[in-house]
């Protein structure tokens, strides 16, 4: 596959803070793409640049294979829904969906049919003529994702669409936008800080920390082999502790030493070790290497979420069965769940 | 909200004795004679003043035009700065509102006249002085000066209203900056568009100290007209009245026409 976007080197700078710090990105056509992370870490300012709203201070952005840094936002074939929709408030829903297409001076039949298509697509038949401040977020939503699908773009944007939804709706949308955007065949860049959002609709995932892109990956690359702490953490809820491997495929914390699958670190350097809570499981103290104290236990709907004191750390858990507050407990898992980073550099 | 109403009261008493009571005062006055009978020789009087009134309707359109020409793009540049230079920017925009109102006029003499402070200068360059002061100009001029930021705070608080991500949306879809103004902004402030012109219009076409100070005695105003009716020599307060009560109705009937460009369910963001 082609990439339809790339980004080069791309840095930007507001009031001599460096927002994002060179960026490389590449989007492959026809690609769903997630730009993940915390809020600041530059993943709407990265979306802003490929639509235009942003120049970068230096780096190229380029749209298949051409240089596009300075070219408009309305000279772009780049489509977006903006985070609280921007919808036009003097406009009817049929009249904002067709907004584009009327600058671009299309004729009323063929303006009719793409508006009505639209309409079908996002459900909102019917609502035509009614105002926007007349219609839940939810339609809101669909419309402001219709008004940028109707102009036919390469790619849409997608800036944290469903953020001002309620749960049930936003899984909803999760399923459709993915629908809507693999019968369209379209190149979809969507923005979130939603770490389960990301893993559920995307081919690729791009999380971003602070500036720069930390990992990209597929969800299933994302959620099992994350590069640092900082992905592992980000990417579900992870115990991460600091531990160093005395050989290859063994690993020391907790002072104790477990076997592991990872190779090729030098002897006495400092590591991330990251567990997934899921991945702990429950033995009798007096088995185990690792014990702890349990202090806490929350009920999650799949699970129950318990915090285990062991002294050096304190442990997430993740099991079905519910164990005692205050109760001895030991810890055990295989050595393939045991994941083994570098410790991120500190960087600027 | 049942209880809020007593509240209302107050305002209600003055609304009665300070707005009703002189409306209907006025009225009283413009159908009755000195002797007060019943007459309609007032308004029929007022008839004769024609001129005066096409003239005061004239220069208040003119002036009402160039201050949402001057305005317009003022407040939009405005709407788009950053916060903190907002204020200052006001502040500056409402700065000669707080300098005396007849002070103000009266600087635009100095300036103005045919010894003034602009046609000396000309004089230094070897030009002829222009008659500038008594002119039609210079009485639009005084409008235009007095009452602009009327126009441009009712654009500015509609307008700073207006989301960024509205204007960003237009250029997504295709528009250019242009497109942009006529499709999105000028839609959206229609409002503030409307509210600045009756701020400017109602004044500037009931002003009489600018048109004195500035436009002499040749470029008479309604305002000027009323005042001689009430203060000056020509006293008649029932043709003052009546006077009056035409000009209302012209306004009333200007600004009736005005509010059929205003969509009725205007949403503000």
């Amino acid at each position: 596959m082609e990439n339809i976007i790339s980004l080069r080197n791309i840095v930007v700078e507001f009031d001599g803070e460096q927002i994002l710090k060179n960026i490389d990105l590449d989007i492959k056509d026809k690609e769903f793409v997630t730009l993940l992370g915390p809020s600041g870490c530059g993943k709407t300012t990265t979306l802003r640049i490929i639509g235009g709203f942003l120049t970068p201070n230096s780096g190229d952005v380029m749209l298949e294979g051409k240089r596009i840094n300075d070219l408009p936002p309305h000279k772009r074939d780049v489509n977006t829904v903006f985070q609280r929709y921007a919808l036009f408030p003097h406009l009817n829903v049929y009249e904002n969906i067709a907004f584009g297409l009327r600058i671009k001076k299309l004729p009323e039949k063929e303006i009719q049919k793409r508006v009505g298509e639209m309409l079908e697509l996002v459900n909102l038949r019917g609502f035509e003529k009614r105002t926007i401040h007349r219609l839940s977020g939810g339609q809101q939503q669909r419309v402001a994702i219709a008004r940028a699908l109707v102009n036919r773009p390469k790619i849409l944007l997608l800036d944290e669409p469903l953020g001002a939804l309620d749960l049930k709706l936003r899984k909803e949308m999760q399923i459709e936008l993915r629908k809507i955007q693999q019968a369209l065949e379209l190149t979809f860049v969507y923005v979130t800080h939603d770490q389960e959002e990301a893993l559920t609709m995307s081919d690729t995932v791009v999380v971003m920390n602070n500036g720069h892109v930390q990992q990209i990956g597929s969800p299933t690359d994302i959620y099992n082999e994350p590069v640092n702490a900082f992905v592992a953490d980000f990417i579900g809820e992870s115990n991460i502790l600091n531990g160093s491997m005395p050989r290859d495929c063994l690993v020391e914390f907790c002072g104790k030493q477990f076997e592991c699958v990872d190779k090729g670190f030098s002897p006495n350097e400092t590591i991330d070790v990251v567990i997934r809570p899921e991945d702990i499981k429950v033995i009798s103290a007096a088995d185990a290497k690792l014990t702890g104290i349990v202090e806490s236990v929350v009920f999650k709907g799949v699970h129950y979420e318990m915090i285990v004191d062991g002294v050096d750390h304190k442990w997430m858990i993740q099991s079905t069965k519910a164990e005692e507050v205050g109760s001895m407990i030991g810890m055990t898992f295989d050595p393939y769940d045991i994941h083994i980073m570098k410790k991120a550099k500190e960087e600027d | 909200m049942k209880k809020l109403r007593v509240f209302a009261f107050p305002y209600l008493i003055w609304m009665v004795v300070f707005i009703v009571v002189p409306l209907l005062m006025v009225a009283y006055f413009a159908f009755t004679d000195s002797s007060g009978a019943f007459t309609l020789d007032n308004v029929a009087d007022a008839g004769q003043y024609t001129n005066i009134f096409v003239r005061s309707i004239w220069l208040a359109v003119i002036a009402t035009v160039v201050c949402l020409i001057i305005a317009y793009p003022l407040a939009f540049l405005l709407s788009r700065m950053k916060k903190h230079h907002q204020g200052t920017m006001l502040m500056i925009v409402m700065l000669p509102m707080w300098m005396n109102f007849l002070l103000r006029t009266r600087a635009w003499v100095t300036l103005l006249g045919n010894t003034g402070v602009i046609n000396s200068i000309l004089g230094v360059f070897g030009l002829d002085s222009v008659k500038m002061l008594n002119t039609e100009g210079a009485v639009v001029l005084g409008m235009v000066y007095n009452y602009l930021p009327y126009m441009i705070l009712p654009l500015y608080s509609v307008m700073v209203k207006i989301d960024k991500s509205v204007l960003e949306a237009a250029s997504d879809l295709g528009c250019n900056s242009v497109k942009t103004l006529f499709k999105v902004v000028v839609p959206l402030s229609l409002p503030g568009i409307m509210s600045g012109i009756t701020m400017v219009f109602v004044p500037a076409i009931s002003t009489f100290i600018i048109s004195r100070m500035l436009g002499g005695g040749s470029n008479l105003l309604i305002g000027d007209l009323i005042e001689m009716q009430f203060l000056g020599n020509a006293y008649n307060p029932h043709l003052g009245a009546a006077i009056s009560l035409v000009l209302m109705v012209i306004i009333l009937l200007i600004m009736t026409i005005m509010n059929q460009f205003d969509p009725d369910d205007q949403v503000l963001m």
